[in-house]
């Protein structure tokens, strides 16, 4: 009979750029349970939004985390616009949307670099992060940050982007898909890469819906499920389809990440080709009084933010629930019946965010 | 595209029967928010399925014991132990109950009163 140990995993760890702990029950080298451990870093940012006026919440809503902050800035302006029923002028939608994808790329590359550096792949961890240093300079160039920029405010956007710069910024996205391209082929098709992923914490469909899984964990699930098709920001105007896998594991998970960056090229470039002139915001008069559940997809998949107003300043209630929040469930199926060396990796391949889900 | 984004109240009495009707008819569980309001609490679990969105709407008193749903749903187990952690709601036959020790933080139930 197989001997059965507890092994504490985390909360530190190399793998884990912040806190989560795992215990794992192990048969011999074979993990049959884990449960899961957070609250290392809860902040309590939503009661906040009793004490700060809505407009400032916004400032708040944004630095829940550092990776996702543009979108969550986002997430929280929408769902206040829409109990308000304010309509963001399209020239601030669209310079939504290129913000947002410029943080998908930012997102989707340091999760290739974390995840070629836990593979030991140090040459492709320096170029993906590299890579991502020239949509830092973007973000930087256009908003003055390279990673929280408060340019979201509720009834549009605090900065326009000149055409130059719109320009400048296409120029930089051909070229970064340019070298983008032996990167994703080095992912896609390495035998060292394929031998750690392939077959590795397989989700099946059935499993990815009933536990909840979103974003590229549900998508390599093989179903066809992104927030941006309902068409938030400027996304109605825009081709955006699901990218999907089939096999449910840790290679489909990498797979739709990659397919994702390319797709993320292209609508910055759509959208810089459409976006039309005009205002970038909207004067907010009033307070809001109502509730509105609003979704939109963040890197790591679906986030939903809640506002509930009652008329004043301040709101009643925000709640964000994260995409890693979702993730967890899921990933901790993943990890039944793994070999205790591959925990990591599996945790790594649902790019889990510990600072939004503490919150 | 058009999609359904809907809040609907609830009974406590009806509530697990359509919890288990939307687990057979394949909705995903997307997300479990408590809010406080005078008599107790505003709980919201809202399901997706395509791009569809339905949240189903319980109002609990401050002292009122509600069954888990992770029995149905067990990715539930997170956010009912948040609910349970910093709003205070009774929340009984949790499947992974962390009992007060999902947070590491000082003080109880911290979102229970307002301000």
């Amino acid at each position: 009979m197989a001997k059965r140990s507890i092994i504490p995993f985390g909360p530190q760890h190399p793998v884990l750029p912040e806190p989560v702990h795992l215990d794992l029950v192990l048969e011999d080298e074979t993990v049959v349970e884990a449960v899961p451990s957070i609250g290392y870093i809860h902040r309590g940012l939503e009661k906040l939004v009793e004490k700060k006026d809505f407009k400032q919440y916004v400032y708040i809503a944004e630095r829940v985390c550092g990776i996702c902050s543009c979108g969550h800035g986002m997430g929280y302006c929408e769902s206040v616009e829409h109990v308000m029923g304010i309509n963001v002028p399209p020239r601030a939608a669209y310079l939504r949307t290129i913000w947002i994808e410029m943080s998908r790329i930012h997102s989707h590359l340091l999760w290739l670099g974390l995840l070629a550096d836990a593979l030991g792949f140090e040459s492709l961890f320096m170029e993906s992060w590299r890579l991502r240093e020239k949509i830092l300079d973007m973000m930087d160039a256009t908003t003055g940050g390279r990673i929280i920029f408060s340019v979201n405010c509720v009834g549009g956007v605090l900065k326009d982007i000149t055409p130059e710069m719109l320009a400048e910024i296409s120029r930089t996205v051909d070229e970064m898909e340019k070298e983008f391209a032996p990167i994703m082929e080095t992912f896609l098709h390495d035998y060292s890469v394929q031998s750690r992923l392939c077959g590795l914490g397989v989700l099946t469909k059935d499993q990815a819906v009933m536990l909840g899984a979103v974003g590229p964990m549900l998508r390599a699930s093989g179903v066809s499920y992104d927030v941006r098709m309902t068409g938030y920001a400027a996304y109605g105007d825009l081709s955006v389809e699901p990218i999907t896998a089939a096999d449910g594991d840790s290679y489909a998970r990498c797979e739709v990440r990659l397919k994702e960056l390319l797709q993320s090229f292209q609508l910055i470039r759509e959208a810089i080709g459409k976006i039309p002139e005009g205002p970038i915001a909207v004067p907010v008069k009033g307070s809001p009084s109502g509730e509105y559940f609003m979704r939109i997809e963040q890197p790591r998949g679906e986030a939903i933010y809640y506002v509930k107003g009652n008329g004043t300043k301040n709101l009643d209630r925000f709640r964000l629930r994260t995409p890693t929040t979702s993730n967890i469930p899921p990933m901790l199926e993943t990890v039944k019946g793994c070999q205790l060396a591959d925990v990591p990796l599996l945790i790594l391949t649902i790019d889990p965010c510990i600072s939004c889900t503490e919150r | 595209m058009e999609c359904r984004n809907v809040i609907e109240p609830i009974a406590v009495q009806d509530f697990y029967q359509r919890v288990i009707r939307m687990k057979m008819e394949q909705w995903r569980l997307a997300q479990i928010c408590a809010v406080r309001v005078e008599d107790g609490y505003e709980m919201s679990y809202s399901f997706c399925k395509d791009y569809d969105m339905v949240t189903l709407r319980l109002i609990v008193g401050l002292e009122e014991k509600i069954s888990s749903i992770t029995q149905i749903y067990p990715c539930a187990f997170l956010q009912e132990n948040e609910g349970a952690e910093l709003f205070g709601v009774q929340i009984e036959s949790l499947d992974l109950d962390y009992h007060h020790k999902l947070y590491r933080i000082d003080k109880e139930t911290p979102f229970k009163e307002k301000g």
